[in-house]
């Protein structure tokens, strides 16, 4: 249970526990383990760009639930869906693809995530309203039908893309490393961690230097007493959901480039990443999304260099241990229950 | 009055529920002589295991309110226990009890465990939490390939007596070979049944009604003095055990163990489709829902691919009922009968006059 007085500050009051230093912790620790600092210097660089991934689809799942109790299963169907659309856009811009110059390609798929966060944005709203509308206020049900909801998008996925796996191989200009002696820095990890650094400042300046961003994180605290303040949550929750899917778009395409390929079911795969994640955080924390994902995004990297078949178990591991250590996650937001 | 007290006093009560599950029952008590041939005994053996199967989600989802995605991990620990037994120490009945009793006491331990960590904290977790360890469960059982066979799984001997060379008696019944298909069929059929009364025995006792308390308002179940956290997980347990025996059925029924019939989250979608359609909450429920499912997962495809014969030329449509796509309607099912018959086809019949 939280005090039940706790004065947020424009930092937020977590900045005095020990909690953001579990990620340098984390580096520390794994620095020792493995060894050699140019190794350690790649998979931290590795463990970074997927945590940044994780939390770019993870932070909509996570306020989604802050704000009005919905818990989203199908969340992983805007990933899948933004992936299959913005890798389509990108084959019709194979010039610009295959081009050699860097600001071709990051139109490319620029313009492909843009169009991908649209659709996967408007189709969240469609989402929204048909499938999750009618059961407000029950978990239960929640989970039954986004459940549904994810596997119907999965098939339609299959009925338009066919059931093969769509490579998609990443532009000339992304593949390859900048090498600094020993150290090799992947190019397109740099990109993800830049873009991830990029949207999570964005979100924090919304969530503290606005008034929608004020009055989301009210909402996450008290809806009630919002409503009761004559502000409309639901049209709110809404907004929240539609930019939280078109997030989740904007990294099913990152993720699929990440791993050049992509198929049908690989939201609902993503997801189990992303809940581990959603958990360690907190339900209804950004900032505990944020550090939960890179956690986990290191964690993976890590186990997957000095134990490959551990990796993850590695992440679950590191989900109980937190929950024993705070069983309500890193920095719980939402409501007590 | 024998027969209330076998039925722990829960009777369909219905006049059309009852109609259907007798005769349910009564095809399945005599399915070797009413449809013979292998694939049909087949099929029947398999409603009798996804029926155990159900019964004991149902447990969860519809008795105590509780979403998990582990269902399908529990049956494989139970299969998988078998299956490892009997490939190692070969076809006898010690193997196969050895199996039986590390399955199901690590599903149960695992069930401990999980439920001890999640539904602690908050019984939301719960449904996240299962996923994440399921599938972390499911890619184990695919490295550790030199105990389990990874992706191909294991094939093994069963104890002789369940074998096709077994023979009961000479000569045959009905124009049906007393052989141990049959055997082994009616182990299905029995244990099936045995398992179901047990369940049933289970969600009438005063440990069902508090289960079912807390599904209806689990903070006031915990006012009145139940720990509620206790009964929840001694339900999943509960729950994971007689999943475990459903898997112990499965791989003694297939010779087979591998993690497309046992692990698959297909499965696992399988289940959960039967348990809505049968109708939460309610045991008779997952005995329609599971016959009602694996027919019509043989009746649809078929229907599916004259719909796509037939419109062959048109766009897109022929795509959206190729057989293969035949869960994306039981998806639109699935989510038509949360919204409308969240009670399901038992709901619906209890619901007409009786």
């Amino acid at each position: 249970m939280k005090p039940a007085i706790s004065i947020p500050t424009p930092f937020g009051p977590w900045r005095l526990s020990p909690v953001p230093l579990l990620v340098p912790a984390l580096m520390v620790v794994a620095l020792v383990l493995v060894g050699s600092p140019s190794t350690w210097v790649t998979l931290t660089l590795a463990g970074l760009a997927m945590g940044m991934m994780i939390f770019i689809m993870a932070s909509g799942l996570t306020l989604v639930f802050g704000l009005m109790d919905v818990l989203n299963f199908g969340h992983g169907a805007f990933i899948s869906l933004g992936a299959f659309i913005g890798v389509t856009i990108m084959t019709a811009l194979s010039p610009w693809m295959d081009s050699l110059s860097l600001a071709a390609n990051l139109g490319a798929i620029g313009l492909g995530a843009l169009v991908a966060m649209v659709v996967a944005g408007g189709f969240g709203y469609l989402f929204e309203r048909t499938i999750i509308r009618p059961v407000y206020g029950d978990h239960l049900k929640q989970i039954l039908i986004t459940m549904g909801g994810m596997i119907v998008v999965e098939q339609v996925i299959y009925v338009f893309w066919g059931p093969d796996a769509i490579p998609i191989p990443r532009p000339d200009s992304l593949k390859g490393a900048f090498a600094f002696g020993d150290v090799v820095l992947e190019k397109y990890r740099v990109l993800a961690v830049v873009v991830g650094l990029v949207i999570f400042a964005a979100m924090s300046l919304t969530l503290k230097r606005t008034k929608i961003g004020l009055l989301v994180r009210a909402g996450v605290e008290n809806g009630e007493m919002v409503e009761t303040l004559g502000y409309r949550i639901g049209a709110l929750f809404i907004a929240v959901f539609v930019v939280g899917s078109a997030l989740a778009g904007l990294g099913g395409v990152m993720w699929g480039l990440y791993q050049e390929v992509i198929t049908a079911p690989m939201g609902m795969s993503v997801m189990i990443l992303i809940f581990i994640v959603v958990i360690i955080g907190g339900l209804g924390s950004v900032e505990g999304c944020f550090l939960g994902a890179l956690l986990v995004g290191l964690m993976n990297n890590y186990a997957a260099y000095l134990a490959p078949k551990v990796a993850l178990g590695s992440s679950i591991l590191l989900m109980v241990a937190i929950l024993m250590w705070r069983p309500e996650g890193l920095l719980p937001a939402a409501k007590g229950r | 009055m024998m027969f209330q007290r076998l039925l722990s006093g829960d009777t369909p009560r219905s006049r059309v529920l009852t109609g259907l599950i007798v005769g349910i029952v009564l095809a399945l008590a005599f399915a070797p002589f009413l449809f013979p041939g292998t694939r049909s005994l087949d099929t029947a053996a398999r409603i009798c295991i996804f029926i155990v199967l159900v019964a004991s989600y149902d447990l969860l989802l519809g008795y105590t309110g509780i979403v998990s995605f582990a269902h399908t991990m529990f049956f494989g620990l139970g299969a998988y226990g078998v299956a490892i037994a009997l490939s190692n120490l070969g076809g006898g009945w010690g193997a196969v009890l050895l199996g039986t009793v590390g399955g199901v006491t690590l599903a149960v331990g695992l069930a401990l465990v999980i439920a001890l960590f999640s539904l602690r904290v908050r019984a939301i977790f719960f449904a996240m939490v299962t996923l994440a360890v399921a599938s972390a469960f499911a890619i184990l059982v695919s490295q550790l390939f030199h105990i389990t066979g990874g992706e191909d799984g294991l094939s093994y001997q069963v104890p002789y007596e369940l074998s096709p060379a077994f023979k009961l008696v000479k000569g045959k019944i009905l124009d049906v070979r007393l052989d141990g298909r049959l055997v082994s069929y009616y182990l299905m059929f029995l244990s099936a049944a045995g398992l179901f009364l047990l369940l049933l025995r289970v969600v009438n006792s005063p440990f069902g009604r508090v289960l079912q308390a807390i599904r209806e308002n689990g903070f006031r179940a915990e006012a009145i003095g139940y720990t509620t956290v206790h009964y929840r997980a001694i339900a999943t347990c509960l729950s994971a055990g007689v999943a475990a025996l459903a898997g112990v059925l499965m791989a003694l029924w297939l010779r087979y163990t591998g993690p497309e019939t046992t692990l698959s989250l297909d499965i696992m979608v399988d289940i959960l489709l039967m348990v809505v359609i049968g109708g939460m909450g309610t045991l008779y429920g997952s005995i329609l829902g599971a016959t009602l499912f694996i027919l019509a997962q043989n009746y649809l495809k078929e229907v599916m691919d004259l719909i796509a014969q037939a419109t062959v030329g048109l766009p897109v449509i022929p795509d959206l009922f190729a057989p293969e796509r035949w869960l994306l309607w039981l998806g639109v099912l699935f989510i038509l009968s949360v919204y409308f018959f969240p009670t399901g086809v038992v709901g619906r019949l209890r619901g007409s006059p009786r």
